[in-house]
């Protein structure tokens, strides 16, 4: 009995306010930008290289310091890195645009479910991404050249998801870039949103 | 008897001793109390200045930072330098190229940065070659020479290479006068007064790529040319030459030009001379010379023999040169801030002469003369005299300035620099030099605007300042604080070769434009490798060019055989890092010229002529990783007439060459 009119609840007051959607439009700026900028970053220091070296990984392209980077990785052997290596920069930029796509046409349309399904499959698409990311530093970090003039039995190179890691003689700092603070902010904008709208209609 | 004698011996040694207390000590030539935490950068800190110092004998100059006094380069200009490969490298042998062929060193007296408005602009620094004369500019954002021109009618390049507010030329006066170039100079050494020449050579400078031109030269009397200054503000336009040897002597001048009570500051409109010039005046003369350039994007320099310069004879135009007598055969002649004053310094005078650039103008309106020199009008002595500074010192050289009206003088004959107000001419200060002062240099003080905090003595006597090395030592500096009213030395440091003139400037304006690699993309290079896939060796005759990269930490390739005894072996090694400080060397052993320092992105070139059958060794000179000492390899030199075929590999140990030899 609850149930069903809690659902009836819900479809009566299937529409979002206007701060929502203000809060859709911004989220969905926030995405279109953060293709423009680097997403993620690994900064690199080591007693050789005090300004420190950056990695930048944008949605569809790796930047900053990459040649000196893979310069430095041949000693331990570790894989070179070069964008048409990953698929994910080919696709990206597409599904985040899609995200920003979806995020305006359900502040167009105010519709509370549309929401709720743009929230899901954006933190869904997050914690793949994360994932993804993961099976790439640890692909990179473990599958060393045998042949590789530093060979320290047991040690691997994966960097940090996220935060410090220290590896041989860099001290490596994993955390998002500009882009990625967008990106995060954006699916706080949407949560917000969908809390709101969640709480005033129970 | 022997009492009176034992009595007579007491005596004396007591009357000695009493003396010898009674003797006064000199001021103190120690740091006094905590003064020298002044001149403490701490480590990892920068300097505040960086002080561009003339290496004298060294041919080369070197780079200091102010106040630490630590030594950060050495840049090489006029002399060879193996450790760089300068002047040995294929690239940069053209540099020294002169109209008397390749010449592999020279004498460096004096510095002078690049100037816009009167002021330091931080793109380039100049350097003269007193012995064969030449004019070097090095670039401030790679701290390497990039030109260098030789000055044709000219013997020993000494007032050299000052140059205007807005470094439309640098000059370069001769010390020696001799017959110019385009007559017969086979003629009695006596005949000085009728065959011999001074010429002032104006070198323009290109506004945007600094490129140096020799504008025109000013034929004038036959005189020693010593020093000279550029007017500035209100003196814009013209030039100041201090000359001696005005009696016209041949041989021992030590006597023989110290004869006269008062020679002569040169005063020259040069725009005056500049604008007959552009009216066709002048008349074209054949000389040689060399004009040498460096290109920045295929590491290569170039030498050009030029055959025609364009002279002007200043004896033939009343109003370019007028001569301001000076006392005591003058050697410095500074202006100041405002360019108004003109200091003349005496070598063996105990006054100071201050001329007034307005007081100068009014004299040659109002023919203020008397006489001529040789055909050019002689300004009265008061008449352009501002006035003296009385008993400064003894045998003063160079003065610069502060930003507070102020002039600071070294002294050679009594050791010391002194402090006086150009406005009173008063003295204000005096401090010991340990010993015998030559130039000195205030930051930035001879601009517009000195930002005087310090003052660097160049000295020519260093005797006890430091741990003795042996009859032969180095060179001392001191370094004193002039903030305040009272002189002040905080430090003491040697350097290298003999430092003659020094300039000093602010790091800011240097410190950003410095450039850290060469890009690779840019390197157009004949003979540029541009990644280890196109790395290769090719046989033209007897010729074989090796294109080889070097990356940390190995060469490509690093076994070549097939080289032959007759051939001459050309290494073109691009280092392929785009890294900042990864530079990689290279050296041949047996090599009869030098090794190769090679930066990130660059290409050099090596010339190795085999003198023997077997395996020559190659390597990387530069620590440049941890693998350093891996990055070695192999050349197998074979007899004349050889079938080993030409091969070259990297990371194959397979004997390729061998088993194409056994097929």
């Amino acid at each position: 009995m609850t149930a069903l009119f809690l659902l009836k609840k819900l479809i009566m007051k299937n529409k979002l306010s206007g701060w929502s959607k203000v809060l859709l439009i911004l989220s969905s700026a926030l995405l279109v930008y953060s293709v423009f900028v680097p997403i993620w970053q690994i900064e690199l220091d080591a007693p050789q290289y005090p300004e420190g070296l950056n990695l930048k990984i944008y949605a569809d392209k790796l930047g900053g310091d990459v040649e000196i980077i893979n310069g430095l990785n041949h000693y331990i052997g570790m894989k070179t890195l070069h964008t048409v290596d990953f698929v994910e920069f080919s696709i990206l930029i597409y599904i985040i645009l899609f995200f920003a796509l979806f995020a305006i046409i359900t502040a167009i349309l105010g519709k509370k479910k549309l929401l709720y399904a743009l929230l899901f499959a954006f933190v869904l698409f997050g914690v793949v991404a994360m994932l993804d990311f993961y099976r790439w530093e640890y692909d990179y970090g473990h599958d060393l050249n045998p042949h590789a003039a530093i060979i320290l039995p047991g040690m691997a190179y994966q960097p940090p998801l996220i935060g410090f890691k220290q590896l041989l003689n860099f001290g490596a700092y994993s955390i998002p870039d500009i882009g990625g603070w967008m990106f995060i902010s954006s699916g706080i904008c949407m949560m917000i949103a969908a809390i709101k709208e969640f709480k005033f209609s129970s | 008897m022997k009492k009176h004698i034992i009595t007579m011996l007491v005596s004396g040694t007591l009357i000695a001793a009493t003396l010898e207390s009674c003797k006064p000590h000199n001021a103190s030539n120690a740091v006094a109390g905590n003064a020298s935490i002044k001149a403490y950068v701490a480590p990892g800190k920068y300097d505040e200045v960086y002080n561009f110092v003339s290496g004298g004998f060294s041919g080369q100059m070197s780079v200091y930072g102010i106040p630490s006094g630590r030594l950060f380069r050495v840049i090489p200009v006029f002399s060879v330098d193996p450790e760089k490969g300068w002047g040995y490298s294929e690239e940069t042998k053209p540099m020294l190229n002169t109209s008397h062929g390749f010449v592999p060193w020279d004498d460096l007296h004096h510095v002078q940065l690049s100037k816009t408005n009167g002021d330091a602009d931080g793109r380039w620094v100049f350097g003269n070659a007193n012995n064969t004369p030449r004019v070097a500019r090095i670039s401030l954002k790679t701290f390497k020479t990039e030109e260098i021109i030789e000055l044709p009618n000219s013997a020993g390049n000494h007032s050299s290479p000052f140059l205007t507010e807005n470094t439309e030329y640098v000059v370069a006066g001769t010390r020696f006068s001799v017959p110019p170039d385009d007559v017969n100079g086979d003629v009695p050494i006596n005949t000085y007064k009728q065959n011999f020449k001074g010429y002032l050579s104006f070198i323009s400078v290109g506004k945007e790529d600094g490129k140096l031109d020799i504008a025109f030269q000013l034929e004038c009397p036959g005189v020693n040319f010593d020093l000279s200054r550029a007017g500035k503000g209100v003196s814009h336009g013209w030039f100041f030459f201090s000359c001696y040897n005005t009696e016209q002597a041949n041989t021992l001048l030590e006597v023989n030009a110290s004869q006269k009570d008062k020679d002569f500051i040169m005063a020259v409109n040069w725009k005056k001379a500049e604008e007959y010039i552009k009216a066709g005046k002048g008349r074209k003369v054949k000389a040689k010379y060399a004009h040498n350039t460096y290109n920045e994007s295929t590491h290569s320099a170039t030498s050009e023999i030029r055959n025609e310069v364009t002279v002007l004879n200043v004896k033939d135009f009343s109003d370019i040169c007028y001569m301001m007598p000076c006392p005591k055969s003058p050697h410095g002649c500074d202006v100041d801030p405002s360019g108004e004053y003109i200091v003349g310094s005496g070598k063996l005078a105990a006054l100071i002469p201050v001329f007034s650039f307005s007081k100068m103008q009014k004299a040659i309106e109002a023919k203020a003369f008397d006489g001529a020199y040789d055909g050019l009008p002689i300004i009265k002595y008061e008449a352009a005299l501002y006035g003296e500074v009385k008993k400064p010192g003894l045998g003063p050289l160079h003065t610069e300035f502060d930003a507070n009206g102020n002039a600071y003088t070294s002294f050679f004959v009594s050791s010391e620099v002194v402090k006086w107000n150009v406005k009173d001419l008063k003295v204000l200060d005096r401090v010991p030099t340990f010993y015998s002062v030559g130039h000195l240099c205030v930051v930035e003080g001879d601009s517009k605007h000195p930002t005087g905090k310090y003052l660097i003595a160049y000295n020519k006597i260093t005797k006890d300042r430091y741990l003795p090395t042996g009859p032969e030592l180095a060179q001392s500096a001191q370094l004193y604080d002039i903030s305040g009213d009272k002189m002040e030395m905080i430090l003491d440091f040697p350097t290298i070769g003999e430092p003659h003139y020094a300039q000093a400037v602010l790091a800011e304006k240097i410190q950003k434009n410095s450039q850290k690699i060469y890009r690779i993309e840019d390197n157009k290079h004949k003979y540029v490798t541009k990644g280890e896939q196109e790395s290769k060796v090719v046989r033209e005759g007897n010729i074989v060019h090796v294109y080889m990269t070097c990356v940390r930490s190995h060469f490509a390739p690093d076994n070549i055989e097939g080289v032959r005894m007759g051939d001459e072996v050309y290494f073109h090694i691009t280092n392929l890092e785009q890294d900042w400080d990864v530079p990689h060397g290279f050296a041949v052993k047996g090599a009869v010229n030098a090794e190769l320092l090679i930066m990130p992105g660059e290409t050099t070139t090596l010339k190795w002529v085999p003198d023997r059958v077997g395996i020559t060794p190659i390597y990387c000179t530069d620590f440049c990783s941890a693998l350093h000492q891996e990055m070695q390899g192999y050349v197998r030199v074979s007899p004349q007439g050889s079938k080993v075929p030409l091969t070259w590999s990297l990371g194959t140990n397979l004997p390729k060459a061998d088993e194409a030899a056994a097929k």
